[in-house]
C-alpha cells in the first residue's frame, strides 16, 4: 500500500510565521510527485514553471520545482499528512 | 588584499551547479566550505598517521599525538593564548559552553548566585544556563540589547550585583552580525569580580581575535565555521581557572591514575594535566589535524585581510539590497560595527519563501530564527532571511543575489 513517505522525505515545522510546514519531496520521484500535485490541486499562479501557488480544498500552498513545498495555516502534522495523501497518492 | 577568485580555486564544492545554476554559498554563518588543503590533511592523516593519541609508545601513536598536540598549539597561537594548556578541544561552541556551564555548576555556582546572559545569544548560550539554573538553583538573568542588537552597557552595569558570578555574551551576533565591544564588557565585569564567557563562533573565523587583549576568562568557537571539519571546536580558558576547575566528563585520557583502595572499596583518581584533564575519551584527532590546516590557510591569507574583504562584501550587499523597496535590512548600518552577516525581511513574503526562491536559483541562504528566538522577539523581528559571506564570496555573486532578490520582489 502506498504511503506519503513514498514521495516525501522530510516534513519540518518552520519557526514563526503562521504555522508553516516545509515538505521536501524525494528526489528520485520528484517529477512524478510534482505531476500528481499539479493534476490534483488548482494552480492559482505559476512563475516561469519554477514556482506554483496552489489551492487544494481551501488550503493554499506553494510548490517549488526543486521539490520543496510550503504549507501555511495547516492545523498540525496529521492534517498535513492527510492533505499530502490526497494530492500525492 | 584578498583575491576571492584565486581562493575559490581551492574549494572544489564551489564548482557545483545547484538546480541548474552555479552554486552561490551564502550560508557561512551556519558552516563554511572546506578548501582542498583541509581535505588533503584529513586524507593524509587517515592514509598515513592514524593511531590513538597518548596511549601507546609505537611510532604511529607518537606521530598522531604530536599532530594532535600541534593542533592545540596552532589554535593557541591563532587567538594569542599562553599555550596549549589553555586550549580544550570540543565538538564546537555549543559543547564548549556546556562544558563551562556544567563544570561551574559542579563547584562554582550555587543557589542565590546569578549568571548574566545577553538577549542576543544563540540558544546554545541560553539553554545550558536555564537547564542548570533549575538543577542547581542559581538565577539566569538577561541583559538587554539596543535596536541593532548590540549589548547595552548601561543594562549590563545595572544588572551586575554582588551575587553575579558570570557574564555570558556573544562577540558577534549570529543574527544581525553586530560586533560587541567585548573588551569593554569584560572590564565592567571584572571590576565586579564577574567571570566572562564569550561565544566567539561568529568572530574568530572572521576577524583577528586576541584573548589576552580582550582579557576574557573563557572563549568558545567552532572549527567548521572557519574552514575546518564539522565536529571540531575549541574552548579557551584562562590557565589558573582551568587548573582550579574539576573536569566536566570522566574517562580515559583525562586521568593520570585510577587506584582501587581495598580498605575503602573506592577508586581514587588523579587528573591529568591541562588541557587533557578536560578531554575525556579518544578525541577527534583527525578533526584537530583538519582544524590545523584550516587555521594555517586563514593565517596565510591574514585575518586583517579576511575582515577587510567581508566589510567590502557587506557594504556592497547593503548598497544593492537597499535598492529593493520591499526589503528591510536588520542590524547596524555601519559596517565597522558588523560582520558579513546580512539579515533581512521582505514585505509580503516569509523568510522561508525567500530562501526557497533563492535555492531555486542555486543561492544558499538561511531563514528562520537562526537559533536565537528570544533575540528576534526582543527586537520584534519576524524570522529573517540571512545571507552571510566568507573569503571565497565575490561582489559578482552578490550582484546575482540582488538580481534574484529584485525578481522575487516583483513577483
Amino acid at each position: 500500500m502506498s504511503s506519503v513517505e513514498e514521495y516525501v522525505t522530510r516534513i519540518e515545522e518552520a519557526c514563526g510565521e503562521d504555522k508553516q510546514f516545509i515538505v521536501v519531496l524525494r528526489y528520485d520521484l520528484l517529477k512524478e510527485a510534482i505531476a500528481r500535485i499539479l493534476e490534483r490541486a488548482k494552480v492559482e499562479k505559476s512563475i516561469s514553471q519554477v514556482v506554483f501557488d496552489l489551492d487544494y480544498g481551501g488550503v493554499s500552498f506553494r510548490l517549488y520545482s526543486t521539490g520543496k513545498i510550503i504549507f501555511r495555516n495547516v492545523k498540525g502534522e496529521q492534517k498535513l499528512k492527510k492533505i499530502l495523501g490526497e494530492i500525492l497518492l | 588584499m584578498l583575491d576571492p577568485y584565486k581562493i575559490r580555486e581551492d574549494f572544489p564544492i564551489l564548482k557545483r551547479e545547484i538546480n541548474g545554476h552555479p552554486l552561490i554559498y551564502f550560508d557561512n554563518a551556519a558552516t563554511t566550505q572546506k578548501p582542498k588543503q583541509v581535505i588533503a590533511a584529513i586524507r593524509e592523516f587517515y592514509e598515513n598517521c592514524n593511531a590513538n593519541v597518548h596511549r601507546a609508545i609505537h611510532t604511529l601513536s607518537q606521530e598522531s599525538s604530536e599532530l594532535y598536540e600541534e593542533a592545540h598549539e596552532e589554535v593557541a597561537r591563532f587567538i594569542n593564548a599562553e599555550g596549549m594548556e589553555e586550549i580544550i578541544f570540543v565538538r564546537g561552541t555549543t559543547e564548549a559552553i556546556n562544558l563551562i556551564a556544567y563544570a561551574m555548576s559542579f563547584q562554582g555556582l550555587a543557589k542565590g548566585d546569578r549568571v548574566l546572559v545577553t538577549l542576543m545569544e544563540h540558544h546554545s548560550n541560553i539553554v545550558p544556563w536555564e537547564i542548570l539554573s533549575e538543577a542547581v538553583g542559581f538565577e539566569t538573568e538577561y541583559v538587554d540589547v539596543d535596536k541593532d542588537g548590540a549589548l547595552q552597557f548601561q543594562s549590563l552595569e545595572d544588572a551586575i550585583s554582588a551575587q553575579t558570578k558570570m557574564l555570558c555574551m556573544s562577540h558577534v551576533s549570529n543574527v544581525t552580525g553586530a560586533i560587541n565591544d567585548v573588551k569593554r564588557a569584560t572590564e565592567i565585569a571584572h571590576e565586579h569580580g564577574v567571570m566572562v564567557l564569550v561565544d566567539a563562533a561568529q568572530s574568530v573565523p572572521h576577524l583577528p581575535v586576541d584573548v589576552k587583549d580582550l582579557d576574557v576568562d573563557f572563549l568558545a568557537f567552532s572549527g567548521h565555521k572557519m574552514l575546518g571539519p564539522t565536529g571540531t571546536g575549541a574552548l579557551y580558558g584562562r590557565r589558573e581557572l582551568l587548573e582550579r576547575m574539576k573536569p566536566f566528563q570522566g574517562g580515559g585520557s583525562m586521568i593520570k591514575n585510577v587506584r582501587f583502595n581495598e580498605t575503602s572499596r573506592r577508586c581514587s583518581i588523579s587528573f591529568n594535566d591541562l588541557p587533557w584533564k578536560f578531554e575525556a575519551g579518544t578525541p577527534d584527532i583527525c578533526g584537530g589535524v583538519g582544524l590545523t590546516a584550516a587555521i594555517r590557510y586563514l593565517k596565510d591569507i591574514g585575518m586583517e585581510n579576511v575582515r577587510e574583504h567581508e566589510i567590502r562584501l557587506a557594504e556592497h550587499a547593503m548598497r544593492l539590497i537597499k535598492e529593493c523597496t520591499k526589503v528591510k535590512i536588520q542590524g547596524p548600518e555601519d559596517t565597522s560595527r558588523r560582520c558579513g552577516i546580512i539579515p533581512f525581511n521582505m514585505e509580503g513574503l516569509s523568510s522561508h519563501d525567500v530562501a526557497l526562491f533563492m535555492d531555486s536559483y542555486g543561492i544558499m541562504i538561511r531563514s528562520g530564527f537562526h537559533c536565537a528566538q528570544p533575540f528576534h522577539e526582543r527586537l520584534q523581528l519576524e524570522p529573517t532571511a540571512r545571507a552571510s559571506f566568507y573569503i571565497y564570496n565575490t561582489c559578482e555573486e552578490i550582484d546575482r543575489f540582488c538580481e534574484v532578490l529584485k525578481e522575487i520582489e516583483n513577483l
